[in-house]
């Protein structure tokens, strides 16, 4: 065994055995060409809807429903009915992950999966109508609606995130007299962040899109726009409403993929 | 003997459900400083026993003391933090770094980072990695024979007087783990920590052990013993069919040239005279004379017809001596080159490569008789012992 002292030239190394990865630290980055297209590609379909809808004849109704203000309003209020659902998505959805990922309740994990399941079957419009008569209208009964309908992804992918972990760096932390929380905490939960902010992105994408029917509850949103021309029978707005949505969408969801890229932890 | 490093008293794992214990009412010594190799076939609770001992499987039964002291109710992670463990997957935190992840168990028992970092670079050096390349590295970046230290050096962070270790070289190349084991010898005559190391391989039992732990299913102990005695006389069927056929072959690898008796081989000076050297030929039952030069170092091997032709000198004609060895290489070695060879020998020679005598097929006979009878003299001197308390104490 040659012993190096620190500092010293490096020797050949003593053994031959195949080389070791490449020595700059590995995380899997997009070039900066990767980062900006989408982007890009979204703001262009934008101007290209607004050049299109400019170049037309618009009537009294249509002039209503798409002004700047209006959908300005709606693009903030969609954005906040995604994100409260969203949050709280995550506040329930990963420390019931993490539960149910524990040794004791591998009794009760089937039944809450199959809960969670059927919160993501049941159309949300009939949620939603279905809080509307036993509830209200509003805000509040649409964020219910979204989370119940986006708890699985994220609920999947905790779970899913932790079981992946490979069992022998989990026996070997414990063996080494990591506690089980400390386990969980520096080895587990960081070792599932890439699989569950995935689970989380997918939850963001599905709560843009299903935020639109809110409007049928008063909550608004862009769904307000679809709608709007849904019920007046204006292609125009109706186009318009959806491109929107659709560009939320592309956008949220690649905000969520930067933040993946940015918190997976090193060495991975 | 003194006071055992780890004794464990009838400790028995039983799991639910199923009629036979795993692992039914073990007594076992191990020795301060010494590896002691739990051996079996797979599926015989040699790993339930092992990680019994740092309770990460909770014994049903029975008591497990590490310095004396009863260690079976302690806090579980607190003396896990005294007892090294390294598994065959060696479970390397990926997201850290290395130096990290040696630093595991300082940082649990609340170490400053100075002291750590200078433990680390410590570590490194000791298991042949250069710290300044490695202690930022990722797991990934490393080559399985780099992991495997970077795991022991881990299991060795707080200097913990007891190392658990399963099947450490199981999931590495053939030519790697033979590298490393040697290693791990040579590391462990440094440190002369008191190690329990599983592995199903009986030669690496043979190769690692002070001592063998044969168990059988149940993890009952078939036998406990030197590796030495194991081979020389297994104590039933069941040990020497699983030690195997291959017995006598493998105990050559426990003892060294410099063990035996070397054999006397018929020598001459390069430059002497070719009737003289005919004559020395003559005088020995061996059909080659070996050649020394001025140094005494062997040159060629010579026949008779080598000496019969002119036409070259003397030292161009016959074989080079191929099968050279030191007299710390095991007798195995040595049989091996003494196969190949020209003249059914192996030559011996010094660290400076002066000649000091010869292995031949005779002498590799010998030393095995020898082993064999030495062996089962312990054993019958240890059996009239037992038996017989009385006599021995009054004789």
């Amino acid at each position: 065994m040659s012993v190096l002292t620190p500092g010293s030239t490096v020797v050949p190394d003593p053994d031959a055995e195949a080389p070791a990865a490449a020595p700059a630290p590995a995380r899997r980055r997009r070039p900066l060409f990767g980062y900006l297209a989408t982007p890009l590609v979204l703001g262009l379909a934008c101007g290209a809807l607004y050049l299109w809808i400019q170049g037309k004849e618009l009537d009294s109704i249509e002039e209503r429903l798409l002004n700047a203000e209006g959908i300005q309003n709606g693009v903030i209020e969609h954005l906040k009915l995604t994100g409260a659902s969203t949050v709280f998505v995550i506040l329930i959805a990963v420390p019931l992950g993490i539960l149910l990922t524990r040794s004791f309740a591998k009794w009760f994990t089937p039944g809450v999966i199959a809960l969670a399941n059927i919160g993501q079957m049941v159309p949300s419009i009939g949620v939603l109508v279905l809080l509307a008569l036993v509830w209200d209208i509003g805000f509040q009964p649409s964020v219910v609606a979204l989370v119940a309908y986006a708890l699985l992804p994220v609920l999947r992918n905790t779970i899913v995130g932790l079981q992946q972990v490979d069992r022998s760096v989990i026996e070997s932390g414990r063996g080494m007299g990591m506690t089980k929380r400390r386990v969980l905490v520096r080895i587990e939960l960081p070792l599932a962040v890439p699989v569950i902010l995935a689970g989380v992105r997918t939850a963001l994408v599905i709560n843009v899109g299903a935020a639109t029917l809110a409007a049928y509850v008063n909550a608004g949103g862009l769904g307000d726009i679809i709608v709007g021309g849904l019920s007046t029978s204006r292609d125009n707005v109706i186009i318009t409403g959806a491109v929107l949505t659709a560009v939320l969408a592309l956008f949220i969801d690649w905000l969520g993929a930067v933040v993946e890229d940015l918190l997976r932890p090193k060495g991975l | 003997m003194n006071d055992p490093m780890i004794r464990l008293e009838g400790v028995t794992k039983r799991y639910p459900g199923q009629d036979k214990p795993a692992v039914e009412h073990i007594d076992l010594d191990i020795p301060e400083g010494e590896i002691v190799i739990f051996v079996g076939p797979s599926g015989c609770g040699k790993t339930t026993l092992m990680k019994m001992i740092n309770r990460l499987i909770e014994p049903t039964s029975g008591r497990i003391f590490m310095e004396g002291k009863d260690v079976t109710r302690v806090n579980p992670d607190h003396l896990r933090r005294r007892i090294g463990y390294v598994i065959q997957q060696i479970g390397l935190f990926p997201h850290m770094t290395i130096r990290d992840n040696i630093a595991t168990v300082p940082k649990m028992l609340g170490w400053d980072g100075a002291r750590t970092d200078a433990r680390v670079d410590e570590l490194l050096d000791l298991v042949g990695l250069d710290a300044a390349v490695f202690r930022s590295r990722y797991p990934k970046q490393l080559s399985g024979g780099q992991r495997q230290r970077v795991g022991v050096a881990r299991a060795l962070a707080v200097d913990p007087p007891v190392m658990l270790m399963d099947e450490p070289f199981g999931a590495i190349d053939p030519i790697t783990r033979d590298r490393l084991q040697n290693e791990f010898l040579r590391l462990q005559a440094e440190i002369g920590k008191t190690i329990v190391f599983v592995t199903h391989d009986i030669d690496e039992a043979i190769k690692m052990g002070d001592r063998i732990a044969i168990l059988r299913d149940g993890a009952t102990i078939a036998q406990y013993d030197t590796p030495k005695h194991i081979l020389s006389a297994p104590a039933d069927d069941f040990v020497a069919d699983f030690v195997g056929s291959g017995a006598s072959l493998k105990r050559l690898n426990l003892s060294r040239v410099r063990d035996v008796e070397l054999t006397f081989w018929p020598t001459a000076a390069v430059g002497t005279d070719r009737a003289e050297v005919r004559s020395v030929l003559r005088a020995s039952d061996k059909g080659a004379v070996l050649l020394l030069d001025g140094n005494d170092r062997p040159v060629r091997w010579v026949t008779a017809r080598d000496i019969d032709r002119t036409d070259v000198p003397l030292e161009q004609a016959g074989l080079e001596p191929e099968a050279i060895v030191e007299p710390q290489a095991t007798l195995q070695d040595a049989l091996n080159l003494m196969l190949d060879s020209s003249h059914g020998a192996a030559v011996v020679v010094d660290g400076n490569g002066t000649y000091l005598g010869a292995v031949d097929f005779a002498t590799v006979a010998h030393a095995v008789q020898a082993m064999r009878r030495e062996a089962r003299e312990q054993l019958r001197a240890a059996a009239e012992g037992s038996s017989h308390p009385g006599e021995v104490a009054a004789s």
